[in-house]
């Protein structure tokens, strides 16, 4: 499979990247000899195989549904380039 | 006096102990040393020197007291992907532009508990995507080792190039180091030291910058298999902030060194002999397997038929699970931001600028695969693919083999911004084709310096160990390091 400048610029959007036209033909090309490079796989019989979960056998860990952590809305908002008041300062998002 | 900078971890564990010398007096070594080489290589992208006094100043109060832990008074070097509560983490990305985290991650909480010092924070690939460390936001790592009689400058190998670097050049004791497809076994076999990237699950990845979560995993990069064995001990543990982390005692990996490998079975897989790989990398493995048989190892010839669709697997694998986890790069919450008409074009502007090239390329890839109808086709097909990688190594252990011996890399450092390796994103990958099994089966893998190539550059062989055997890859490491000495770059910088 192989993409074009349309789709890698339609990909760029979900990946929220802003890409130049520039950048966008550059990337078809980078994007199509790693994806021409993973097509190796299609050699590869993988009927009836289960995909792979975890490197030894476990079960999963679980823990009670209870508070362990919290109140610390101050320590979580000090990196943000931009809070006021313990909450994160955004663009208008709504009219 | 002593140069205080040469002396392993082990020996200076001694030496603090009966009160030879301080950590005051070790660790000023050391940032004598970070000082003058630091210009030169750059390795470090943060040095903490006031908080390594305090530290190191703790260290011989207690030990004045003859008290302390496994590690008290050891100065370190720290990977910039881990979580150090108000100090520089930024995965050496611009997108995480003056984040100091408020947490530690358990890895280094455990160092610091066993009484290490941290000297500062290391450069590294951005997001650890890379095998140069050409990818950091502040700039290159600069390989101690050049070639006999040349001023060329080379690579320390990536993405912990800054942890590989700072160790060949006595800039620290040893450093902690990550490992998602071969990022410390690569840079520890360019630069002629020793690295282990444990078991997946054996080091909690809380308070470590997310790469591709199935893969990750923290290991130490240090002179000596000894020094390494020391450090796994400390930084490995069984943390229930990790779900993933398992719950395994760690075992003492030290009692396994000098241990005779008589009688223990290695396995050779033909497989990593790849057309057009250097004469030299061949005859180091050769050499490897003289030196197993000479010590009454077992040697023997094993398949490993699935191992050439590791790598393009993990360009699947890895780069989907990063798109997922880079998402948090918002703008919003920390780092970078750059502003936009509205809040989307906030979030393309800030990524277009905050992230790399590299970075960009793999979580477009990432996206890819993982978008609307091609999730089968790509994830889940790379996902079955891994079981029979995995399958392959089950196959080996169930006929008796103890560990498997390749070489670790397919050639020893490169050129900085080389034209060829530059020109096809696949080909800088390919520097991962014999690490990168070891991810995706999630099993333990160690580079251990073998020899200099002809140009006079390090080459390193790589053991690989059963599900929680490290310390057979240990005791095996031991022998190689026994027989091959250690090596030191000639002093060039500062």
């Amino acid at each position: 499979m192989s993409v074009d400048t349309a789709t890698v610029k339609r990909v760029a959007r979900l990946a929220r990247i802003k890409v130049s036209e520039d950048e966008a033909t550059r990337m078809t090309g980078e994007l199509n000899a790693i994806l021409g490079f993973v097509e190796q796989l299609d050699e590869v019989n993988i009927d009836g195989v289960e995909p792979m979960t975890s490197v030894v056998e476990t079960t999963m860990k679980k823990r009670a549904d209870g508070v362990t952590d919290g109140n610390k809305a101050a320590d979580i908002t000090k990196n943000a380039p931009a809070s006021e008041d313990n909450f994160f300062m955004v663009p208008k998002v709504v009219e | 006096m002593t140069d205080l900078t040469k002396l392993t971890i082990a020996e200076a564990r001694e030496g603090l102990k009966n009160k030879d010398y301080t950590s005051t007096e070790l660790t000023e070594a050391f940032l004598g040393n970070i000082e003058q080489a630091n210009g030169a290589l750059n390795a470090y992208v943060a040095v903490t020197a006031d908080k390594a006094r305090q530290m190191a100043k703790a260290s011989d109060d207690k030990l004045a007291k003859g008290e302390g832990g496994a590690l008290e008074g050891i100065p370190l070097g720290i990977k910039d992907l881990f979580g150090t509560e108000g100090v520089h983490t930024q995965a050496c990305s611009h997108i995480l532009d003056g984040f100091k985290p408020a947490y530690e991650s358990t890895v280094t909480a455990n160092l610091w508990a066993d009484g290490a010092v941290m000297l500062g924070k290391l450069n590294m690939d951005e997001f650890a995507m890379g095998s140069s460390n050409e990818t950091s936001y502040y700039g290159d790592v600069i390989n101690p080792w050049r070639k006999k009689g040349s001023n060329q400058d080379l690579v320390p190998g990536g993405s912990s190039g800054g942890s590989a670097a700072a160790v060949a050049a006595r800039m620290c004791m040893g450093a902690t180091a990550t490992d998602t497809g071969g990022s410390i076994r690569q840079p520890a076999a360019f630069t002629g030291t020793v690295g282990i990237k444990p078991t997946y699950g054996r080091c909690s990845r809380w308070g470590v910058v997310a790469f591709a979560s199935s893969l990750d995993q923290a290991g130490p990069i240090a002179h000596t298999v000894r020094d390494s064995a020391i450090l796994l001990k400390s930084m490995a543990s069984v943390d229930p902030k990790d779900t993933t982390s398992v719950d395994i005692e760690v075992p003492d990996y030290e009692a396994a060194i000098g241990k005779s490998v008589k009688g223990l079975k290695i396995g050779i897989p033909a497989e990593y002999r790849l057309d057009g790989m250097p004469g030299e990398i061949d005859e180091l493995w050769q050499q490897g397997i003289a030196w197993l048989k000479d010590a009454g190892a077992e040697i023997v010839d094993i398949a490993m038929p699935h191992t050439k669709y590791a790598l393009p697997a993990y360009y699947i694998v890895a780069p989907a699970e990063a798109s997922s986890n880079l998402a948090r790069y918002d703008g919003v919450r920390y780092g970078l931001r750059v502003p936009g008409k509205d809040i989307v074009e906030m979030y393309e502007n800030t990524r277009a600028e905050g992230f790399g090239d590299e970075v960009k390329r793999r979580i477009l890839i990432g996206t890819y695969v993982l978008s609307a109808g091609y999730y089968d086709a790509y994830y889940l097909k790379a996902q079955k693919v891994r079981t029979l990688i995995k399958r392959d190594f089950d196959l080996a252990w169930q006929n008796g083999v103890d560990a498997i011996l390749t070489p670790a890399t397919p050639s020893a450092a490169f050129g900085v911004a080389d034209q060829d390796l530059h020109s096809d994103p696949v080909k800088m990958y390919l520097n991962d084709i014999f690490t990168v099994t070891v991810n995706m089966a999630g099993l333990p893998g160690i580079s251990v310096p073998a020899g200099l190539s002809s140009e006079g550059l390090p080459l390193g062989l790589q053991l690989i160990g059963k599900p929680f055997d490290e310390s057979t890859l240990f005791q095996v490491g031991q022998v190689i390091e026994d027989a091959a000495g250690s090596f030191e770059p000639e002093k060039w910088w500062g």
